[in-house]
């Protein structure tokens, strides 16, 4: 009756986190042992402390900057200096602190990402589940605005929608996460939609709605639960998209320039020929800041891909660890239901 | 047919609804638009500038609301974009008809590329797991998630300003007068190497990613296993696991176009490459909005095109889509 009943391949989707409801696995259960075993794929390890860092400066960044990022610090002349004892990542042509600029920046992007990241995954399950098991007309309209956002380039509909916001809107860091949220939900919808609609016809649904169970009951306790990972797996897909557009955004200049983030940081430095002239030290910084966000978010996904399909996950082994497999008994690290095909190399096949 | 009957439509209305978006964005906007966007031009306005904009929205008739959306409907259907305010008195049409064919032929040739060496990438990753292959993911991961204009900045430094392997940007030679010669083209075509190379290495990561995901799940099903134990070869084997496994990848063209031509736009910026995405940072630097909307319009049909075609090819690729249910 309850989401651990299922044992298909949806029976590892349960388990992460411990807001699941679990009531017929009272306290011990392959549930609760497998919701421990996510962090210990490396990538998700490597994932949430690179992510973990960034929230670290996201909060503290703006109080540890040793100087404003926006003030001139000497006028004696024009060219950015390199790193020095007094500016670690050098300054920039209005000898601001590149260091301080990333700092303080870090907020505005994590701030952006995840509220955006956020809104949308809020949105994507609404119109997914809804469409999923609705069905009918609902189904149709619904399936069609999110194919619809799917298919419209996001970046030109963007510049669009931030060229005619009034000029306050530029450095509203809510606003700018809306309007990109608005853009970002349409895939989540649709994966969210296919799984709702495998689920719908899952036996354990089935019997839910012959006991009688009320339509919310079954979304909220037998439908969602079950969703879970795939939800987390569009958020951060949200949050790694609204990362990348929000640095477009600021990039082309279309937010407020002195709202510090680290797309306001390379519009700055490409409006000043940063990258023909060699100083690597102002563009470099945010540039990289940017592709680790990215890619811990991605890092993370990963990890949950895998878990959600165990084959992926069989497919990381390398060869010394398959020979082990293949000689000793089944690993414990794969849980019931899960077993893995591993495949031997050609030459090791005996 | 009649699957692609049905996709064709939809792409029609999605094309409606993009331009019904375009035109009612700005008259959202809280105030006048036309008031807005002088403010903001901030001393450049020429009488020019307040004639095209108003006539783009339509300030100064005396026409309801949806008489102006029918107007703009058959202006858009005639292929009259309005006047550019930055590049006055040329039409939007003129301005984007000269930037299209360099951003066609380089985002084209560097997506098939992409498509194709990621597909094939990512095969031989699949293939060849458990192997120090694997070790492509992670970096496949970086580039997956870093901005197309980084990656363009740190090619243009490395390989334009450091090595001076390659011109630091624009499109041909500006001594260089186009021509259909060998020497033009040649420019040309060392002008376009590392914008090309910028959106290959970005795009084929997600394509590695994708196939290599699909195929790793195609190669446990039966049929591969059946193949293998009739001693088919082993590129027959490849062949028939990842004949299967491309369907994903290009039913999920849609969605990564959308970004490759995002991110192609921003890369011809960094390489003031004089296609879309550069008039796009002209349009934007100038507060030009009737060119912001002609460009979100023209790109917006060219993605719905590519569409079309990755739903045709898809129906010739899969024959269950030919089947009617």
């Amino acid at each position: 009756m309850s989401a651990s009943t299922d044992f298909g391949t949806g029976s590892a989707m349960g388990a992460p986190g411990a807001e699941v409801p679990e009531p017929a696995a009272p306290g011990t259960g392959p549930a609760r042992a497998r919701g421990f075993q996510l962090p210990r794929s490396p990538k998700i390890i490597i994932g949430l402390v690179t992510l973990a860092f960034f929230f670290v400066i996201a909060v503290i960044g703006p109080w540890i900057a040793p100087y404003a990022p926006g003030a001139s610090l000497s006028t004696t002349n024009g060219v950015p200096q390199p790193p020095s004892s007094a500016h670690w990542l050098g300054t920039t042509q209005l000898q601001q602190d590149v260091f301080s600029q990333l700092l303080v920046g870090g907020r505005s992007m994590v701030l952006v990402a995840f509220l955006s990241g956020a809104i949308a995954t809020v949105v994507s399950v609404v119109v997914g589940v809804s469409a999923g098991f609705l069905s009918g007309v609902a189904d149709d309209l619904l399936s069609m605005l999110a194919n619809f956002f799917l298919v419209l380039p996001a970046l030109p509909l963007l510049i669009v929608i931030f060229g005619f916001l009034p000029a306050s809107g530029g450095s509203n860091d809510l606003l700018i996460g809306l309007i990109i949220a608005i853009t970002g939900w349409a895939w989540g919808a649709r994966v969210l939609r296919a799984q709702t609609l495998s689920l719908r016809t899952r036996d354990y649904v089935d019997s839910a709605r012959l006991v009688g169970e009320r339509t919310w009951r079954i979304i909220g306790h037998e439908i969602l639960p079950n969703l879970l990972p795939i939800v987390a797996s569009s958020f951060l897909f949200t949050v790694l998209y609204a990362v990348g557009t929000y640095t477009a955004m600021a990039f082309l200049g279309l937010v407020n320039p002195v709202h510090w983030s680290w797309g306001t940081m390379l519009f700055w430095a490409q409006s000043a020929n940063a990258e023909i002239s060699g100083y690597w030290w102002w563009y470099l910084p945010p540039g990289l800041a940017v592709a680790f966000l990215g890619t811990s978010l991605a890092l993370l996904n990963f990890g949950i891909d895998e878990f959600i399909n165990p084959r992926l996950r069989a497919a990381g082994l390398t060869r010394k660890r398959v020979k082990r497999y293949a000689a000793g008994p089944v690993p414990r690290r794969f849980p019931l239901g899960l077993t893995p095909v591993v495949r031997l190399r050609e030459g090791e096949r005996s | 047919m009649r699957v692609l009957g049905r996709r064709f439509v939809f792409y029609l209305i999605t094309a409606l609804a993009a331009i019904t978006v375009d035109f009612f964005i700005p008259r959202l906007m809280p105030g006048n638009p036309v008031e807005a966007i002088l403010a903001r031009l901030q001393g450049q306005i020429t009488p020019g500038t307040i004639k095209a904009l108003e006539a783009q929205f339509g300030v100064q008739t005396k026409e309801g609301i949806f008489g102006q959306y029918l107007q703009y409907l058959s202006n858009i259907l005639h292929g009259n974009f309005g006047i550019s305010t930055g590049y006055y008195p040329s039409t939007v049409a003129s301005v984007i008809k000269s930037a299209l064919p360099w951003t066609l032929g380089l985002v084209g040739v560097a997506t098939v590329i992409s498509f194709v060496l990621g597909t094939l990438v990512g095969v031989l990753v699949a293939w060849r797991r458990g192997s120090w292959l694997d070790n492509v993911l992670p970096a496949m991961t970086f580039f997956q998630a870093a901005p197309y204009f980084f990656v363009a900045f740190l090619a243009l430094e490395l390989f334009a300003a450091k090595l001076g392997w390659f011109p630091t940007g624009r499109a041909y030679n500006q001594l260089d007068f186009p021509a259909f010669n060998l020497s033009f083209a040649g420019d040309v075509l060392s002008h376009a190497v590392l914008p090309a190379l910028t959106i290959v290495v970005c795009s084929a990561a997600g394509w590695i990613v994708g196939m290599r995901n699909v195929m790793v799940t195609t190669m446990d099903e039966d049929y591969v296993l059946v193949a293998q134990a009739k001693g088919l070869s082993r590129n027959r084997v490849v062949w028939y696991a990842a004949r299967n496994a491309i369907l994903p990848s290009v039913s999920g063209f849609s969605l990564a176009i959308g970004f490759v031509v995002s991110g192609a736009l921003l890369t011809e910026i960094v390489f003031s490459y004089p296609g879309v995405g550069w008039i796009l940072l002209q349009a934007v630097n100038n507060r030009d909005y009737p060119l912001l909307q002609g460009i979100f319009l023209i790109i917006t049909f060219t993605v719905l095109a590519a569409n079309l075609a990755a739903d045709f090819v898809y129906v010739l690729l899969d024959p269950r889509t030919r089947q009617e249910a």
